[in-house]
């Protein structure tokens, strides 16, 4: 099982505080007083709430609707009361409100109806919807939805499935004690991946400073008797970032321009993996998640948390320190202070850490950029973290584009190491949602700019069909004199004027040889008719104007005919106007 | 509740700790010098470093800047003793002061203060002084002058008349000097049997005050404060020059040894040539850097017109290192295919 590891360059070594919160097993935490849980917990479309206050809901009964293929449903997370579908604070470092619904439990916890699938009975796609269904996301942090990256590429075959379980992050261990704890539903969880997927070879990396996690899951490897390889990598702050993991285990690059398909691999996390089985072999969607509580606490320990939960609720089962000033959510590299503890734990809380000035002391002020390249070399995706910094103060977002600054995965690696103490990332957030906000605004003018043009064109167009429907009545109303005038002259030898015309396109040789002279009188026999055609309507009285329309046209049409070839020896201006 | 972005772990690094070892990796060579000189290049030391906190203080004040961030900072310290450990030992106290006052003034905090400087300040001090005061800048010690330490803070503070045996040449100018005057009658090997003057390699003393320089560079090297890339490039190209030259012509061209330990070259290819703030900053753009300062050095100091020519080289490339930085931008993660 040994095999040739790759590297990627950069990456740091921050001290990993895991051995805090990896003592005690994982833990149930007890039902909260009431569960806000947003409806927007995915990447893509937010659910539409289909409850509403008042409503008795039971666990892992559906909440909110997936809108669009890339949204994933939201469920209850246990039995008990809608109180409320309203906007609540969320975890997210602007501290915005978002739709959520808050949900008294009614201690029972009950179950709606869960119905275990046998996946192997049904097609990829039904397997992709259940996911769908049952909520299942991205655990990782990114919390993508797992069923939109289940299809392999057309073109190009799936060589490696990679499974995340590297947890690079100080801190966190939630991925850890999974794995310790429930490799072989992990496990199984993999092979549904690898059946929708299917891959050459599933690789399952894990950071070497996890040991008993790797000898789990490779136990539950070959208990479960699959050929996944399980692969110790180099633990290196950011190894666990899907782009460096990939890269480590099978030495391919993905660029931010291309998915991972596109080079014939995809990556998930094992809590994902965990959830998907879950979901599909017990019918149960996603309630709950491992969280990890660490930092300034007494009793860090990982527990099964219920979405929803309030974090500051949460994290007093571990006991906060007197002078914890704050909760991190996720780690210290990526995380951010949330910005009220009543935000609830959502699909990415995979950890909260206790803040304290003394854990982690505040920053020196900035200081100006010294050029060291400390941050470029640390970079591991090979930026120039410092002249993206410089044109990103400067407001030249497009020279921070040309440095690639959409590559940037925001790992911290380049604020970790920088001397200047210079918040790089912040720069980099900055920079990117400005160009994103440039980017909305010019979409929208352009759409406005669009919308103009396309008014002017139909109107111009209107204009034209509005003289071209006079210029046709114009013509039809003197073809239909015409036209009469020479019915008139035909209805002696001719047939009626109901016939059809090819019959009287043939007779329009016979006609041509008509003298002028003969010509001369029909006409004014025929002036005669119409005059009196014209008192007498002929059998009108069942026509409708679109009738009238339409025997007007096809006279028209056999005058035309039938003018063009008398007037044939003569040039005939009427020509051009008729056709 | 607070804001702060993450990251929340920092590593214990800061710009006054990259600047202090900056300062420990010159001690070995400083050791040597003053071993060498006596304790008057400690007397220089102590006096740039006054004068560049001195301005440097000023002009923060002037500008409104914090004081005791950008003073406790180190840069001003290291430019002020590489200042004092290119100018002659001997030099006059305002000398060096005026050198010092000019980099920190002009080079540094006019063109923005740390980190914006375009040209490496201390190697603008050399050159100001040069070529404002070419008759002091080139008056070295002569070998094996024996001054007491009064004597010599006495010299340095102009108490004392400049006596004949302080006009000394450095065994660089000396060698270049002594190559003209006899007009291809003389040969380099002949010359450098003088041990007296050039000692077992290069010039008698000043041989270990670069062997310093050169352990100081590997440590800094070792301590990732610097890469290898611009030393390594400097070296080289200076070896590649001057080995090509002394192999063509040994009785007129010195080996690359006495070149690479004579002169400014030791401290240039570690110290000077390697300051993150007027170098190139991508790899491979440093390998150019280095190999251009290398170069530039050696054709200055062998073809040109002062007996040293590591500061012209250095502020040469200064110039072209945006240029440089511009056009050798490494791939990015994932895009190393060439499309």
């Amino acid at each position: 099982m040994l095999m040739n590891l790759f590297k990627f360059k950069g990456g740091v070594k921050p001290p990993t505080n895991k051995t805090q919160s990896v003592g005690l097993p994982i833990a149930q935490a007890p039902l909260p007083s009431s569960l806000i849980v947003p409806l927007h917990q995915s990447i893509g479309g937010t659910p539409r709430p289909v409850v509403q206050a008042g409503d008795k809901v039971l666990k892992g009964q559906l909440i909110g609707e997936a809108d669009g293929w890339i949204s994933a449903a939201v469920h209850a997370p246990t039995s008990g009361t809608v109180r409320a579908v309203a906007m609540h604070v969320q975890p997210h470092p602007s501290g915005l409100d978002a739709l959520c619904v808050v949900i008294e439990p009614d201690g029972r916890d009950e179950w709606i109806d869960r119905q275990p699938l046998d996946y192997s009975a049904l097609s990829p796609e039904e397997v992709r919807e259940r996911l769908q269904q049952a909520g299942v996301v991205g655990l990782g942090g990114a919390v993508f939805p797992t069923h939109g990256k289940l299809t392999a590429s057309k073109t190009v075959p799936m060589d490696e499935l990679v499974i995340n379980g590297a947890e690079c992050e100080p801190f966190i261990t939630c991925d850890d004690l999974l794995m310790r704890e429930r490799a072989e539903e992990v496990v199984r969880g993999v092979g549904i991946f690898r059946d929708l997927l299917q891959p050459k070879k599933v690789l399952i990396g894990i950071e070497d400073n996890k040991p008993e996690a790797a000898a789990a899951m490779r136990a539950a490897v070959q208990a479960v008797g699959e050929t996944f390889e399980v692969i110790q990598v180099p633990t290196l702050y950011p190894a666990g970032g899907a782009k460096q993991l990939i890269r480590v285990l099978t030495g391919k690059e993905v660029p931010a321009s291309k998915r991972s398909t596109d080079l014939g691999v995809q990556c998930f996390n094992v809590a994902t993996a965990y959830t998907a089985w879950r979901a599909v072999a017990h019918g149960e969607p996603v309630v709950s998640r491992l969280v990890t509580l660490s930092g300034n606490v007494q009793a860090p320990r990982n527990y099964e948390v219920l979405i929803g939960t309030p974090m500051g609720e949460l994290l007093q089962l571990a006991q906060p320190q007197p002078d914890t000033d704050g909760i991190i959510m996720g780690g210290p590299m990526m995380g951010f202070l949330v910005p009220d503890a009543n935000a609830p734990v959502v699909k990415a809380t995979n950890c909260l850490i206790a803040h304290s000035a003394q854990l982690f002391p505040p920053k020196a002020p900035e200081m100006p950029c010294i050029r060291c390249g400390s941050c470029a070399q640390a970079c591991p995706h090979e930026l120039q973290p410092f002249e993206m910094y410089w044109f990103s103060r400067a407001k030249n977002f497009g020279k921070t584009q040309e440095y690639h600054i959409f590559d940037c995965i925001e790992c911290g690696c380049c604020s970790f190491v920088c001397p200047s103490r210079i918040p790089l990332v912040s720069y980099f957030r900055f920079a990117k949602s400005e160009i994103w906000a440039r980017e909305r605004e010019k979409k929208a003018a352009d759409t406005a700019k669009e919308r103009f043009e396309f008014k002017q064109l139909r109107e111009e167009r209107e204009k034209a069909e509005k003289a071209e429907k006079l210029a046709k009545a114009a013509a039809a109303q003197a073809a239909k004199k015409a036209a009469e005038a020479a019915a008139a002259a035909a209805a002696e030898n001719a047939p009626p004027a109901d016939a059809p015309a090819p019959t009287t396109e043939q007779t329009v040789p016979v006609d041509a040889g008509m003298d002028a002279k003969k010509a001369a009188i029909e006409a004014a026999m025929a002036r005669a008719k119409a005059q009196r055609a014209a008192a007498q309507p002929r059998n009108t009285e069942l026509q409708d104007a679109a009738m009238q329309q339409e025997v007007a046209e096809i006279e028209a049409r056999r005058a035309a005919a039938h003018l063009t070839d008398t007037e044939a020896t003569t040039p005939a201006p009427a020509k051009e106007k008729t056709e | 509740m607070m804001f702060a972005p993450a990251p929340y772990l920092l590593k214990d690094v800061s710009v006054s700790k990259v600047m202090a070892q900056v300062c420990l990796a010159l001690l070995p060579g400083i050791v040597a010098y003053a071993w060498l000189v006596g304790p008057a290049i400690l007397f220089q030391l102590i006096i740039a470093s006054l004068a560049a906190l001195g301005a440097e203080a000023v002009m923060l004040r002037l500008q409104g800047k914090p004081l005791a961030m950008f003073l406790t900072d180190g840069s001003a310290i290291v430019s002020a003793w590489l200042i004092a450990l290119t100018f002659p030992p001997l030099a006059p106290w305002w000398l060096v002061v005026t050198g010092t006052v000019f980099a920190i003034v002009i080079a540094k905090q006019l063109y923005g203060g740390l980190g914006q400087n375009p040209f490496n300040p201390a190697m603008i001090a050399f050159a100001v002084c040069i070529v404002a005061f070419p008759a002091l800048m080139s008056q070295w010690p002569s070998v094996g002058l024996q001054l007491s330490v009064s004597d010599q803070l006495q010299v340095i503070l102009g108490l004392m008349p400049r006596v004949d045996a302080l006009s000394g040449a450095t065994p660089l100018d000396a060698m270049k000097t002594a190559l003209k005057l006899a007009d291809g009658n003389v040969e380099v090997s002949h010359l450098l049997a003088n041990q007296d003057l050039y000692g077992n390699f290069a010039g008698r003393g000043w041989e270990w005050v670069a062997v310093g320089y050169l352990l100081g560079g590997l440590w800094m090297w070792q301590r990732k404060l610097i890469t290898w890339h611009v030393p390594t490039a400097y070296v080289a190209a200076l070896v590649a020059i001057s080995g090509s030259l002394w192999l063509y012509n040994p009785a007129q061209f010195a080996n690359p040894l006495f070149h690479l330990l004579s002169g400014g070259a030791m401290l240039g290819a570690f110290f000077i040539a390697t300051d993150p703030v007027s170098g190139c900053t991508t790899p491979r753009g440093k390998l150019i850097f280095g190999a251009g300062c290398g170069l530039l050095a050696y054709i200055i100091r062998v073809f040109g017109g002062y007996p040293d020519g590591v500061a012209f080289a250095v502020l040469l490339m200064n110039l072209c290192a945006p240029v440089i930085d511009l056009l050798t931008q490494p791939p990015i993660f994932g895009m190393k295919d060439k499309s």
